[in-house]
């Protein structure tokens, strides 16, 4: 490297404003959510909990979102993959295997649905349902409400290719646009929709479809999370100064099946998918940290062996826990307290 | 007390709620400047400004899925549907978000939004202007559906919706608009979701329904007894979803003989519940069948005059079931 007088040159994350620790903590992060992914995978197989889906090769471009994003303030909107994503703005491991164990004391639904359905009022997580897209609309209002609020409130959604393809994809577009509302939508592009590929999803760029609908599109490579950290904090900017929505469209590849119930084996090849095993953007960041004096094989095995007591703790716990009872598990359909009335059952 | 169309006493409480409360706005298609197709929402963008009254971009789904978000982030939003013929594009935000949200999240999150639509035919709006979607949503919990049939209950029925922390089904009719004028207080009222109330007494037959089809019923009961002496007692269910079951078995055991009216269809239609209530109930206290007077199961009515004066119930329909089942 050629030094020029004694100015010497920063490093990336620096350039992007992320301290040495929170580049360490974007690692770890990533590293949290692929091992708490692979023991979900695990119990799954060992017959321990019923679902399973997992977000792998997802995690270093969610935790960049994540990390991108301010959490006193904006709303976040997951999709079922982003495991990695909600850990990154605040969620625990605990909670994460409380939600696979489907136990009443999971944040997000106390085990009504099913894990990566995610929620938390208190983390600013909106609750998620199964028919995909209908957070894009919601997105859009928790967006009106902060505009109307006067509030520096960005809501950040995300969304897989597939579903880039309802309507709600693009309703909720449209509205943000027309009213420049402070909204990303990020899709999460893993090339993927269960069994059909990208190819049979749509002939353009979802990116493009910004153009559309008034407001910039951005393709941004998923392994590259510093890259995707800095598209996610200009968007955050231009969104809280007023400059309305921006669409992300992150490329990735989903290394699993659509989920445990899924045998990908039956529309892709083996070798198609391990020809993509060297595109795991989490090594390539442990490179990255290593190159830049941050990390070495001392602190992996101590990061490691934490990791993986959190993991077994959680799991220990979880599986320990109690379900909901049957007679809670009915309860909320209305609110219990109604001030300008009697309770609604 | 002022004496006013159905249409003014459901502005009038999106009015006073609004000044009542900052987190009120409504949001729909024309709504704002325009206020509204049929003028439900006019003067408020003037008075409220463009975001309060706003003009959303014409997608059903987006209106209710933006209203369901900023319902979630602690506004009350409004939503209106231009006609309830054009909500089933929205049907997806609203079954599977509005009615789930609270239940899903284990209390974590509400969603207390509203959103209106105008039912019913008999204006020659033909197929898609006319029709009755109550049976599509009713049933689903965790959802309210309201459906007044007179200017007070318009307005307080309205007013309790907009108050109300969980998402509200508003069915409007659009023939009442204009047709329906009865006396509403100045002073700031609602009227409980999950209350029927009773019309008129009546101690020969009972009749029981919502919406625009009552008064055709109170028509034709005050001729059955000016003419022949026969009294009969009307309950309005004002609220379908939670139906007011003790209310319906009240009626239902006043009588003895029960007629069921809605415009919907007959088929799946709330009536159908309506009579399994008191049919589970009160079976032996009964002393005819349950008969039900509803709109024909065709998927709507026609636009031409006189497919829709066929379709609709009227005073003369209703006189003659109602007198039917008194002499059973």
């Amino acid at each position: 490297m050629t030094h020029t007088g004694s100015v010497q040159r920063m490093h990336r994350h620096a350039e992007l404003g992320l301290s040495d620790d929170r580049v360490v903590d974007m690692y770890k992060t990533m590293m949290l959510a692929r091992r708490f992914d692979e023991r979900g995978q695990l119990l799954q197989r060992a017959g321990k909990i019923n679902f399973h889906i997992s977000g792998i090769t997802q995690e270093p471009s969610q935790v960049a979102m994540g990390f991108a994003m301010d959490r006193e303030h904006d709303w976040f909107l997951p999709y079922y993959r982003d495991f990695a994503f909600v850990l990154s703005v605040g969620m625990t491991a605990k909670e994460l295997m409380l939600s696979l164990f489907a136990k009443a004391e999971d944040p997000n639904s106390a085990g009504r649905q099913l894990p990566g359905h995610f929620g938390s009022k208190r983390l600013r997580i909106v609750t998620g349902s199964s028919p995909v897209t209908t957070q894009v609309p919601h997105a859009a209002g928790f967006a009106l409400a902060a505009k109307m609020r006067k509030e520096p409130s960005v809501a950040i959604v995300s969304f897989g290719e597939g579903s880039s393809n309802q309507g709600d994809f693009h309703e909720g577009c449209n509205f943000a646009g027309v009213h420049q509302l402070p909204v990303i939508f990020v899709c999460q592009n893993n090339q993927y929709a269960i069994s059909t590929p990208i190819s049979k999803q749509t002939r353009g760029r979802i990116s493009d479809r910004a153009l559309g609908y008034g407001f910039p599109g951005i393709q941004v490579d998923g392994k590259d999370p510093l890259e995707v950290y800095r598209v996610f904090k200009e968007a955050r900017e231009r969104a809280v100064k007023g400059e309305g929505p921006t669409l992300i469209e992150i490329l990735t590849y989903r290394l699993t099946g659509h989920s445990n119930t899924d045998n990908d084996m039956t529309y892709r090849t083996k070798d198609e998918v391990d020809s993509h095993r060297g595109n795991d953007g989490l090594p390539m960041f442990k490179q990255y940290l290593t190159e830049t004096g941050l990390w070495s094989e001392e602190k992996e095995a101590a990061m490691q062996a934490e990791i993986r007591a959190i993991i077994d703790e959680a799991t220990d716990y979880a599986e320990k826990a109690p379900f909901q009872s049957t007679e809670e598990a009915f309860r909320y359909v209305y609110a219990e307290e109604n001030g300008e009335g009697e309770a609604c059952r | 007390m002022p004496v006013i169309e159905y249409i003014e006493a459901i502005r009038l409480a999106m009015k006073e709620e609004m000044e009542r409360d900052n987190d009120v706005f409504v949001l729909g298609e024309d709504v704002g400047l325009k206020g509204g197709v049929f003028g439900t929402t006019k003067g408020l963008q003037q008075q409220f400004g463009e975001l309060r009254a706003l003009d959303a971009p014409l997608a059903e789904s987006a209106i209710a899925g933006v209203a369901i978000g900023a319902a979630m982030a602690g506004m009350k939003p409004v939503a209106e549907m231009q006609y309830s013929d054009f909500m089933f594009p929205a049907t997806n935000q609203i079954l599977s978000e509005a009615a789930k949200i609270r239940y899903r999240s284990n209390n974590d999150w509400d969603c207390p939004v509203v959103i209106r639509a105008p039912i019913g035919a008999g204006v020659f709006g033909g197929l898609y202007h006319s029709q009755c979607p109550e049976s599509v949503f009713f049933g689903t919990p965790g959802l309210k559906i309201v459906a007044p049939a007179t200017a007070y209950d318009a307005k307080g029925l309205l007013k309790a919706a907009i108050r109300d922390p969980d998402p509200v089904l508003f069915f409007e009719n659009k023939k009442c608009y204009r047709l329906i004028s009865d006396e509403v207080p100045e002073e700031d009222y609602i009227v409980p979701i999950g209350k029927a109330k009773v019309m008129r007494e009546g101690t020969d037959l009972t009749v029981i329904g919502y919406s625009m089809p009552l008064h055709f019923a109170m028509q034709a009961a005050e001729e059955l007894s000016s003419e022949l002496g026969i009294e009969a007692h009307i309950l309005d269910l004002r609220t379908i979803q939670p139906l007011d079951r003790d209310a319906i078995l009240e009626a239902a055991a006043k009588t003895g003989k029960v007629l069921i009216v809605h415009e919907d269809n007959k088929t799946g239609g709330v009536g159908a519940e309506v009579g399994a209530i008191i049919a589970e109930e009160l079976l032996y206290d009964l002393d005819a069948p349950i008969r039900r007077l509803c709109g024909p199961d065709v998927p709507a009515t026609t636009f031409h005059a006189p497919g829709e004066k066929h379709f609709m119930l009227n005073k003369e329909k209703l006189k003659t079931a109602m007198l039917e089942l008194a002499r059973y």
